[in-house]
């Protein structure tokens, strides 16, 4: 048997990523990161705002922000369900970086739920999209 | 008189022209939208049909909820229509279709002493329900060309919510379902509480070893069941959206060739009157000219008999001839 699994983005408009691949690493609601491999016992997790990436067979790696969703995994597939997803390669940085500038300019005024999800999904993009480090240098 | 009316059939002809033209270009229009929202509905099968597998998987696997989603209630007071209908006219059937059967049902709610609200999606439904009267929620409006999942989640939180604050014990969707091309269905979709056949008998899907899946949870299985279900009501309700619009765009292809037949129709039997004004007129020209002549040459001969035959065109002649 090949070590490689079947992997699905789907979000309600379109499929966005489907392809083979070895390894995915996604965050859960609550559970940290979870990385499942070829032959991963059934698995069914509510999905965090994160950065998942998903190890294809041919040795690249596919980013992608993911802003909730669900995860299942069975018959050595991996869907991943979510209401918004995007690419890595399809991020606007420039947009993301404002978007966590504006949601951490409002954290220091007041803590809500909005607020934090706002600042969790500019994280997840930005992270997506080539690390928070490599903006950070990059912003100033 | 016969110019006249020759005049007025052709700014008639004109006028229709122009009609031909509008139509056909929104034939056209709606044409290429419905392959467009054909494969709309088709990218949106996937999520839909996953996310109905882990429900189904979900309550396989014996994760009971609490929520209010899933259980119902035991006697059905008050029902929610979401009528999903355009926001422009100029469709057939499309919109009273839609508008018929929710206020159909509506009516059979209130003959059996039940409540009803409407959440009008689309400025149509909207403008039928309020002038009639109906109690209307809020509508929603402004997409129906062309839904996106934002606008279905806006819905599918208000929905929800309605229903969790016990204002409504239950929620119909009445839409438009897309079939082909050539034929679509207005339909009654149970929305909430889910239907237990949707949630119930799913096998879940057997493992890798053949046996039963028995999967893991993170976090628990109720508390995913929770995130869950709105997530799948709302997915209903896009593929719903969807659906509507595929049709609207097929309603309002058939209504504009219609249109444009019609308008077709109407110039050729137009153009078929004035060509007998005109063709009348004529006649009635060549008959008053030829009429004319004749009077005329009759004429001449009475007048060279009776008046002016004692003066004589020579003699005439002579006379202005010996004035000079």
């Amino acid at each position: 048997m090949s070590d490689a699994m079947r992997v699905e983005v789907v979000s309600p408009e379109r499929v966005l990523f489907s392809g083979e691949a070895t390894q995915v690493i996604t965050r859960t609601l609550g559970g940290g990161e979870i990385a499942f491999l070829n032959g991963h016992a059934p698995f069914l997790g509510a999905l965090d705002y994160c950065h998942t990436r998903i190890y294809l067979a041919d040795g690249k790696v596919e980013d992608v922000a993911i802003h909730g969703g669900f995860v299942e995994v069975s018959n050595n597939k991996v869907s991943l369900l979510t209401d918004l997803a995007e690419l890595g390669g399809e991020i606007d940085r420039a947009r993301a970086m404002r978007a966590k500038e504006a949601a951490e300019e409002r954290m220091r005024g007041e803590h809500d739920a909005e607020v934090e999800a706002a600042l969790s999904r500019a994280h997840a993009r930005l992270a997506a999209s080539g690390g928070l480090t490599g903006t950070a240098a990059g912003a100033h | 008189m016969a110019g006249g009316q020759e005049r007025i059939l052709r700014g008639r002809i004109r006028s229709v022209q122009a009609t031909k033209k509008i139509t056909r270009a929104m034939e056209l229009i709606a044409a290429s939208r419905i392959v467009k929202a054909q494969q709309r509905v088709q990218a949106a099968v996937p999520y839909s049909e996953q996310i109905t597998e882990v429900v189904r998987d979900l309550a396989a696997a014996g994760a009971s909820s609490d929520s209010p989603l899933l259980t119902g209630r035991d006697t059905i007071q008050n029902v929610c229509y979401v009528a999903i209908t355009a926001d422009r006219g100029l469709c057939g059937g499309y919109n009273s279709g839609v508008l018929r059967a929710a206020e159909g049902e509506i009516k059979a709610d209130v003959q059996a002493g039940r409540g009803y609200v409407v959440v009008p999606v689309g400025r149509k439904a909207e403008g039928y329900f309020r002038f009639r009267g109906y109690s209307l929620e809020k509508g929603f409006a402004g997409f129906s060309d062309q839904p996106g999942y934002a606008n279905a989640k806006e819905i599918g939180e208000h929905v929800v919510k309605l229903y969790a604050s016990g204002a409504v014990d239950k929620v119909v969707l009445v839409y438009t379902r897309f079939i082909t091309a050539g034929s679509q269905e207005v339909v009654l979709r149970p929305l909430v509480p889910l239907e237990r056949e949707v949630v119930q008998g799913g096998d879940g899907k057997p493992g890798t070893d053949g046996a039963g899946a028995d999967y893991e949870y993170e976090p628990d299985p109720s508390a995913i069941l929770d995130t869950l279900l709105p997530r799948y009501v709302e997915a209903r309700i896009y593929a719903a959206l969807l659906n509507a619009a595929a049709s609207e765009h097929a309603f309002r292809q058939r209504a504009m060739k219609s249109a444009t037949d019609n308008a077709e129709e109407l110039i050729k039997s137009l153009s078929r009157i004035m060509n007998r004004a005109r063709q009348d007129a004529i006649t009635t020209e060549i008959m008053e000219i030829v009429g004319g002549a004749e009077a005329l040459s009759g004429d001449s001969k009475t007048t060279h008999l009776i008046d002016l035959g004692p003066i004589g065109d020579d003699e005439l002649f002579a006379s202005v001839h010996n004035g000079l």
